[in-house]
């Protein structure tokens, strides 16, 4: 009798565990196919020299890291013009965010309208902004906006395609990104300092503090993890831009607009080179990992 | 007296100088769209001569035009199905998972779900070339079910991640009294666990649909075929086409902005909470 009971016991104890696998089965099956495997195959396909498309590979180990680090200059430079735009989006997009944020954080009429407005550009598509913006600033000089409004204020020796000239496509594109951007830091930024206790304001403005003072000594102390986050938020989503340039510059590969997605994506639809495009991408991925682990220790040190 | 009247002056002052700063940054957003719709409404020639934002004339065959011959009703039709399908296998999977990983117990279930985590930190970017090699061994590359497929592995972590949060904070009473009334496991997932979890629900789909209507890199590499494609990647095709008609580009950019942002003015409050509640967790 004890050892039926026990047995029994077991027995829905087996079907109970299986019951519950089914649960996670189906998760884990689609995440296993299109996550798992394809990351294990970036990494194996990284040491080999393949065009997609033949029955062979070609085993060259790390010949195509060695490629990468030493003989791509493309590479290189598109990983600089990634830089310099993210550079721009941490300067002058967050510090617009958090400016925002600031004046939105207080007893203030259409505050909501003010939000919902500034999160608009956010959830709009790059393809959308980008063309859209492309139609504004470049195309047609007739429906050039910045360049009539210079024109208009006497500085039409300033006016001239932004896209076009490599000497100011880079930062127009930045410039962009920052309008798509800054939405979110802001939501993010007005989120935490909406945590930070009245009362701490109050207190101050009790002692004699002025409105500069206890800026400086409540809000940006309280603020900075707040703003380590954005930061980190900031540079991954910045260095991974490239729908947008697209669409902007146009052509496929965006020529001296390039950024690493793009260089990845012409290695691998351009010069059919699939083992080459996975070792840019892990060594761009590298990259992001070290960016923001290098943020993440400047922050707890800074504490 | 006067004292206060200084500061309320002075307050008065800073408050104008405040919406003056906000009013600016909100018509530079409003702006573009603005002229995107306007320019949608004229004729070729007018988008070079009238710059006013409203037109003279409002040209609403250019929809027409955009929608068919432009090919722009058929590449909404699939963003549609994608969007829906995509929102709705993240939605069932991902809560039955996050419901195994907070309730059930099973071997592994730890390990499982720390997996699952590891994925929504680590950025790969090369992925993508991987994924187009899979697929094409799959007989899936060019097939809608293929991208939806893939879109809903996109969408897998971070849901999984949101609802387990929200089903560990939920208290167990509810279910309990269903197990005590005989209700099967699926049956309290179903009939007790998700009806409760309907405000995170709300955030996975309003941040799923988004994601997947506004998805470009895997529609890009995955569809051969204009016929299959989403909007985004159609925008790009048609673009390359028609390079010169931009009457129709605009219509067409229109058609694709205006539903992703009627949903946002009509959910903007989930997508908020969601915005900020991601925001504290990370």
């Amino acid at each position: 009798m004890q050892i039926n009971k026990l047995e029994r016991k077991s027995g829905v104890k087996i079907r109970e565990n299986i019951e519950n696998y089914i649960f996670v089965l189906p998760a884990v099956t689609i995440f296993s196919i299109f996550y798992i495997i394809p990351f294990v195959w970036v990494f194996q396909l990284g040491l080999y020299e393949w065009d997609g498309i033949s029955f062979t590979k070609v085993f060259v180990g790390l010949d195509n890291f060695r490629e990468i680090f030493f003989q791509d200059a493309n590479w290189w430079h598109a990983m600089w013009n990634a830089g310099y735009i993210t550079l721009i989006a941490l300067t002058l997009q967050n510090i617009l965010a958090f400016m925002l944020a600031w004046a939105c954080d207080r007893e203030i009429k259409m505050k909501n309208w003010y939000r919902v407005i500034f999160f608009i550009p956010p959830v709009l598509s790059e393809v959308v902004v980008g063309m859209a913006w492309r139609f504004i600033i470049n195309d047609i000089d007739g429906a050039n906006i910045i360049n009539r409004g210079l024109i208009s204020m006497g500085l039409g020796q300033f006016a001239h395609n932004w896209l076009s000239d490599p000497n100011t496509a880079l930062t127009t594109v930045a410039v962009v990104h920052c309008w798509k951007g800054f939405g979110w830091g802001f939501l993010i930024f007005l989120a935490g300092l909406q945590t930070i206790p009245r009362e701490l304001y109050e207190a101050a403005r009790v002692d004699g503090a002025s409105a500069w003072q206890s800026f400086k000594n409540i809000t940006i102390p309280l603020m900075i993890p707040v703003m380590v986050l954005v930061a980190i938020l900031t540079v991954l989503g910045t260095m991974q831009v490239f729908v947008l340039i697209v669409s902007l510059v146009g052509g496929e590969f965006a020529g001296h607009t390039s950024v690493p997605v793009l260089r990845i994506l012409a290695s691998m639809r351009g010069s059919s080179r699939f083992g080459y495009a996975c070792a840019q991408g892990i060594t761009f991925g590298l990259v992001l990992i070290i960016i923001s682990f290098i943020q993440y220790r400047f922050h707890k040190k800074g504490q | 007296m006067k004292h206060a009247l200084y500061y309320k002056t002075k307050k008065f002052l800073v408050n104008i100088l405040i919406h003056i700063f906000l009013i600016s940054v909100a018509i530079t957003c409003l702006y573009p769209l603005l002229w995107m719709i306007s320019s949608s409404l004229k004729t070729q020639d007018m988008i070079f001569k009238d710059i006013s934002l409203i037109p003279h004339q409002f040209r609403l065959e250019n929809y027409v035009l955009a929608w068919k011959e432009g090919g722009f009703g058929r590449n909404f039709f699939n963003s549609i199905l994608y969007t829906v399908s995509v929102v709705f296998g993240i939605v069932i999977i991902s809560s039955m998972a996050a419901y195994a990983f907070s309730r059930l117990k099973f071997f592994g279930s730890k390990f499982l779900f720390i997996i699952f985590m590891a994925a929504m930190m680590i950025p790969i970017p090369g992925s993508f070339v991987a994924l187009y090699v899979l697929l094409n061994k799959l007989h899936l590359r060019n097939t809608p079910i293929g991208y939806i497929l893939c879109m809903i592995n996109v969408g897998l972590s971070t849901s999984i991640f949101l609802l387990k949060t929200f089903f560990d904070k939920m208290p167990k009473e509810l279910e309990d009294a269903a197990r005590i009334d005989g209700c099967s496991k699926v049956g309290i997932w179903w009939h007790v666990a998700l009806p409760l979890a309907k405000p995170v629900l709300a955030v996975v789909i309003v941040f799923n649909a988004l994601a997947v209507w506004n998805e470009y890199i895997l529609a890009l590499i995955i569809f051969d075929n204009r016929s299959f494609m989403p909007l985004q990647v159609a925008l790009q095709a048609f673009q390359g086409e028609f390079v010169t008609n931009y009457p129709l580009l605009m219509a067409g950019l229109t058609i694709t902005a205006l539903p992703i942002i009627l949903v946002y003015l009509f959910m903007q409050k989930y997508i908020i909470k969601g915005v900020t509640q991601g925001a504290i967790v990370g």
